[in-house]
């Protein structure tokens, strides 16, 4: 269960914020511009809203009347950025155990796991820079969810890929996310990916959220 | 035949201020890439001065600085008992200070080629700032850091205005190469002064020529490798 209420002044608008979501996938979908990156960046930690709290799974993450704000690498929040960010001097394999630095019997089930889901074992060794479109989108995924997070955090992730191979991934991230039982927040701004993949949809139009949700 | 004394002052010198200037330079300029605070500007001209002044003015404030009366060296003296000014290690010092612009601005053009939406990454697959700058920015940098080294050591081991004014010219103590020189050449010793001078632009040119074949094949090697 992740729980926002924000606010944080942007440059032409204040990004006003106020929803909750349990083990669903919310689409936040809006035209460009709108505060949705920034969205995911707050409750991330990588920005810092200006008010409000932020609570993922019991957990404050932000709160400034409690004075809570938790670094990014305690937040467990799962994120693949719009551009992906793998790590280009890494490995496949190094990319997606980056976040676990202990290679317990359970980590090691989870990462074969998700290589499987996924099917980037062969890819193990490989560069990024090596990879089709596909198969850097995949990689993003299973490294965000290689730390077991509680929320996932997608930033138009397919945006960058052909029609088929889209279809394929939405596929795979429908399975992930029966799989995996977390919050899924996923910003785009195609309506057939919001349509295809949210069980609600958020409108955001100048920080102003319409519709969709409760206020 | 040629005193190799000098030489080898001269490459330990250098050698011992690159350590110093590495890590120092490269943590400053990691520090102030990605930082903003008051006076910025001001900390940032003071580590890029030596640049701009002429060696022996550097060498002259670090004399008055290091000297027994200074407020470096008389703390210095007091408290340790030490007499930095005309041994080697005021050659270091000399090279240190003349050379850690380059560094700086080597790895501080680097740190901030540096994708910032990588380390961000990082931080959200539970990185701290240690691991970031190990795994990610460093690693990532390090193209930038080797040519700062290597200018770092060849306008190291050519040092001479500022080393002269605190080192001095202490044969087999404190006189590197380009003292030497200086001194041949003075007492009209032209083919030893040559022949120094052949062997430090050598050196020089061996360094630079391997910086740039190691880059040019490390390129080659990032575009074989991309398909």
């Amino acid at each position: 269960m992740l729980r926002v209420r924000a606010r944080k002044q942007l440059l032409d608008f204040e990004l006003a914020l106020d929803f909750e979501l349990g083990d669903e996938i919310l689409v936040l979908f809006g035209p460009s511009g709108a505060g949705k990156t920034t969205t995911l960046r707050l409750i991330a930690g990588l920005d810092r809203p200006d008010d409000g709290e932020i609570v993922l799974a019991g957990r404050t993450l932000f709160s400034r009347a409690g004075r809570v704000n938790l670094p990014p690498r305690e937040r467990r929040c799962g994120l693949v950025f719009q551009h992906l960010a793998l790590f280009p001097h890494l490995s496949v394999l190094q990319n997606v155990r980056y976040g676990v630095r202990e290679r317990t019997p359970e980590a090691e089930a989870r990462l074969a796991q998700l290589l499987a889901a996924f099917g980037i074992s062969h890819l193990a060794p490989r560069l990024p820079g090596e990879l089709s479109g596909g198969e850097r989108q995949r990689v993003a995924l299973a490294r965000a969810l290689m730390t077991d997070p509680r929320v996932l955090l997608l930033d138009e992730p397919f945006s960058a890929v052909d029609y088929e191979t889209r279809e394929a991934l939405y596929t795979e991230l429908l399975a992930a996310h029966r799989l995996w039982r977390i919050p899924f927040l996923l910003v785009t701004h195609d309506r057939g990916e919001a349509e295809r993949l949210g069980d609600r949809t958020l409108y955001l139009r100048e920080g102003r959220q319409e519709g969709g949700t409760f206020r | 035949m040629l005193d190799w004394q000098p030489v080898l002052l001269s490459l330990r010198v250098a050698a011992a201020a690159l350590v110093v200037v590495f890590i120092v330079g490269t943590l400053a300029a990691r520090f102030l890439s990605r930082r903003d605070f008051p006076g910025k500007e001001v900390v940032e001209g003071l580590l890029l001065l030596p640049l701009v002044l002429p060696p022996v003015v550097t060498g002259f404030f670090l004399l008055v600085l290091f000297g027994r009366q200074g407020p470096l060296g008389g703390p210095l003296h007091r408290v340790l008992d030490v007499q930095l000014l005309f041994t080697a290690w005021a050659a270091v010092l000399a090279a240190a200070v003349v050379s850690f612009p380059l560094m700086y601005q080597s790895a501080k053009a680097a740190f901030l080629a540096v994708d910032a939406g990588l380390e961000d990454a990082a931080r959200t697959l539970g990185a701290g700032e240690v691991r970031v700058f190990f795994t990610v920015a460093l690693p990532l940098a390090w193209p930038g850091l080797l040519a700062g080294v290597v200018l770092t050591f060849a306008r190291s081991l050519g040092e001479f205005g500022a080393t002269i004014m605190v080192a001095g010219n202490i044969p087999g103590k404190t006189t590197t190469v380009p003292l030497a020189i200086y001194a041949l050449a003075d007492a009209g010793e032209l083919r030893r002064a040559g022949a120094y001078a052949l062997l430090i632009r050598a050196i020089s040119l061996a360094l630079v020529v391997a910086l740039n074949v190691w880059t040019r094949r490390r390129a080659a090697r990032r575009l074989r490798r991309r398909r």
